[in-house]
């Protein structure tokens, strides 16, 4: 009997031994810090939407990146600075291979940590403008533009709509009383330096983000000539809808590129129709890339975005992004030679990220987005950026694409960067290599 | 001495040198109010009801103004999603006062206060779990509220009455009256006022506690999906929205949260004096102080009368 049994044990052993694959399956694991709840989840829905279904195309396409299956967590931050450290501590134990804090908020809270326990933060356009400073910051990185070239560009773009002279113009900065919002002041500052125009700031507390009837009443009493919009969740909708209703000038109200959701438009209804926005990438469904993410990801429901939520703008953002995670990924896998890359390595592909026409195009992204690349040094790229309008039903591009002041913009970070490292005396020194440009 | 000037003397000259920014300031600022003083009264109902401070009061507003959009969304016309919606409330008046308020009764209010907390973020979970986190546009148009303004030239200038404020401070006001006189009139506005007075000898009359609590709790409901709509048709109806709720904290404060007419005097108060500080003041320090001043006019009050505007003086034997 005992000898029955045992043999029947060592043919189950066999057996099992057989059927479990040879090797382990390679992954890489990417933390997702999203927020679908909340007063900002009108705005993070659609890109947590746009980020996760790209990489979910990749693995139901690719079956990964460069052969390692991509395990995709979500933590629900609730756009709370709090909440998204919880998130970062309770995952950063699994192996990331970097994070998307998305929230400014949380970047900062999140910048001190990654060089300790060696994960990059990819903060995508926004967080510090600072950290573009490759040489203070070698583990945060923010391409492809900051706050501050943003800023910059919406001034050349009045620039050019005022016939190149704004001195004694009064351009106002609407913003978000928060991190996020205040970014761009310090640039605006030295821009109404530089060309004499009078900068008013209108800062909105969350908790009035929907009840902004005096700041609109303000800008009135300052006969402001221009908006720039630093605004995110509900805050856009509403500053729409008060300009619309203020009978402000509604192609002189241009928004951050935060603040070019499809919804924030659709509140203004028909006065909205004008409504300007910064822009990095295309929107629209045409591209394969999204053609590829509606037949792997939305024809086998594995998406919780609506099948015509693809091609708005704030989906496509999280596209980009993921790309941007795809492609740093793919670079560290072969700066490594290794499939299943950590943080570390992540960190070396980020820095050698390069992003041609060619390589867009290879990814289904020609005429969606600029190429992109980023050194040890210059973790941004300060990249062109174009003007999107709202037509009433969508967003097309407005104008072509526009450099950043970057003689005005790079001295300011490389600043900024030295102050930030020097009022922490124990901010370590950059002791990582550089790797040769991909 | 400049700083005395900015404070003291300039606000005033700004207010006579541009009288019509000063007529549209207090208008932005009577809408607010009246939209305030709405939000308090549905605190102001249960607090008498049953001595809680319903820290639900917000997430009642969205849950209402999102219940009657997600109905309208999925295919009902307007106004019978506005009776389905308040057949909804009525649900969640019967269901809390079943649920929440009749195991905790003879409970210290604290207790009680600590249960509305739950029942926000229990509301907010199933809110987000049926009608998503996405803001949602109020079917103003579809509900027959007017669009548009009327630009008056007055005063050097022009002032913007836009339809939409005009109707929510008419609105608000006739609902306002309405639960007023509903409240002061009526045989189960005398029952309530009894059992605000005292639970013990409410009930030793004969008047049902719980059917009480049900009808206050369903006021509220009709206070907040009121609040929805209009608030949400100048904005629109998101989760942000129960912040605004909040407001109606400082205007407690001012009017006693015992009193009808507390909070209608409190909200015109808080509001018009938010604008005005918002507008004149502001820039001084930068702006953003709507969000506190606030509660610096309502703690202003408070130093002359501690119970409020209209609160009731309470004197305790010791």
């Amino acid at each position: 009997m005992l000898r029955q049994l045992t043999l029947t044990a060592l043919a189950a052993a066999g057996f099992a031994s057989l059927a479990a694959p040879a090797v382990a399956q390679d992954t890489v694991y990417v933390p997702l810090l999203t927020y679908r709840t909340g007063p900002f989840a009108g705005s993070g829905i659609h890109i947590a939407n746009g980020m996760r279904d790209y990489l979910e195309m990749l693995n139901q396409r690719d079956g990964g990146i460069g052969g390692a299956k991509i395990i995709i967590e979500e933590c629900e931050t609730g756009y709370d600075t709090k909440k998204g450290v919880e998130c970062y501590e309770s995952t950063k134990g699994k192996n990331p291979v970097l994070y998307n804090p998305y929230s400014t908020g949380i970047t900062l809270q999140l910048i001190p940590k990654a060089a300790v326990d060696k994960v990059p933060v990819l903060s995508m356009a926004y967080g510090l403008s600072a950290s573009a400073d490759g040489n203070n910051f070698p583990w945060v990185f923010n391409p492809p533009v900051t706050y501050w070239d943003g800023a910059s560009v919406f001034i050349r773009h009045v620039l050019q709509a005022e016939g190149g002279n704004i001195k004694g113009k009064t351009i106002g900065l609407i913003h978000l009383d928060a991190p996020f919002g205040k970014e761009p002041i310090p640039v605006l500052e030295a821009l109404a330096k530089e060309y004499g125009f009078n900068l008013k700031l209108y800062p909105v507390p969350a908790a009035q983000m929907q009840n902004q009837g005096s700041v609109w009443l303000s800008i009135r009493r300052d006969r402001v000539d221009w908006i720039y919009n630093q605004g995110w969740g509900a805050m856009n909708p509403t500053a729409v809808k008060e300009a619309v209703k203020n009978g402000f000038p509604i192609n002189k109200l241009v928004g951050v590129w935060w603040a070019g959701g499809d919804d924030d438009a659709r509140a203004g209804e028909a006065g909205a129709k004008g409504y300007k926005t910064l822009n990095f990438h295309n929107t629209g469904a045409q591209f394969p890339v999204m053609q590829d993410i509606l037949k792997h990801v939305f024809d086998k429901n594995l998406s919780q975005a609506k099948r015509e939520q693809v091609g708005e703008n704030l989906y496509n953002r999280g596209v980009y992004n993921s790309m941007l995670i795809a492609e740093a990924v793919r670079t560290a896998q072969r700066l490594t030679g290794k499939k299943a890359v950590n943080g570390a390595d992540v960190r070396r592909g980020l820095e050698a990220l390069n992003i041609t026409e060619a390589r867009l195009k290879e990814i289904g992204m020609e005429g969606f987005a600029a190429p992109v690349k980023v050194t040890c040094a210059d973790h941004n790229g300060h990249n062109k950026v174009f003007v999107s309008q709202w037509d009433g039903t969508k967003y097309v591009k407005a104008s072509d694409w526009i450099e950043p002041l970057k003689n005005i913009v790079r001295p300011l970070i490389e600043q900024a960067a030295k102050e930030y490292v020097s009022k922490d005396a124990g901010w370590p020194k950059r002791t990582e290599a550089c790797d040769a440009p991909a | 001495m400049d700083l005395l000037f900015k404070i003291f003397i300039d606000p005033f000259l700004q207010m006579g040198g541009a009288p019509d920014l000063l007529v549209q300031t207090l208008w932005e600022g009577l809408v607010s109010g009246v939209l305030y003083a709405l939000i308090a009264l549905g605190f102001v109902l249960i607090f008498k009801a049953s001595g809680v401070f319903n820290f639900a009061q917000g997430i009642m507003v969205v849950f209402a103004g999102l219940t009657l959009v997600g109905l309208h969304e999925k295919g009902v016309p307007a106004w019978l999603a506005v009776l389905l919606t308040l057949g909804v409330m009525l649900a969640l008046a019967v269901a809390v006062e079943r649920v929440v308020l009749r195991p905790l009764v003879n409970q210290p209010d604290i207790i009680l206060f600590m249960a509305t907390f739950g029942l926000t973020y229990v509301l907010i979970g199933i809110g987000e779990f049926i009608f998503g986190g996405e803001p949602k546009q109020m079917i103003a148009e579809e509900l027959g509220l007017p669009r548009g303004a009327f630009d008056v030239a007055m005063l050097g200038g022009r002032v913007t009455f836009q339809k939409i404020d005009i109707a929510a401070a008419v609105i608000a006001s006739i609902m306002i009256a309405a639960l007023a006189v509903f409240f002061q009139y009526t045989r189960i506005g005398r029952a309530l006022r009894a059992v605000a007075d005292s639970h013990k000898a409410a009930l030793s009359v004969g008047i049902s506690l719980n059917q009480i609590w049900a009808i206050v709790w369903f006021a509220a409901g009709i206070v907040a999906l009121i609040t929805g709509i209009m608030w949400g048709a100048r904005s629109d109806v998101s989760f942000a929205l129960q912040t605004i709720a909040l407001k109606a904290l400082p205007v407690l404060i001012l009017g006693g949260f015992t009193s009808i007419p507390g909070a209608i005097v409190g909200g015109l108060i808080i509001g018009i004096g938010e604008k005005l500080a918002e507008f004149y003041w502001g820039p001084l320090v930068g702006g953003g102080i709507e969000n506190w001043i606030a509660y610096v006019i309502a703690l202003g009050f408070l130093m002359v009368r501690p119970q409020g505007l209209f609160g009731d003086k309470i004197i305790e034997r010791i």
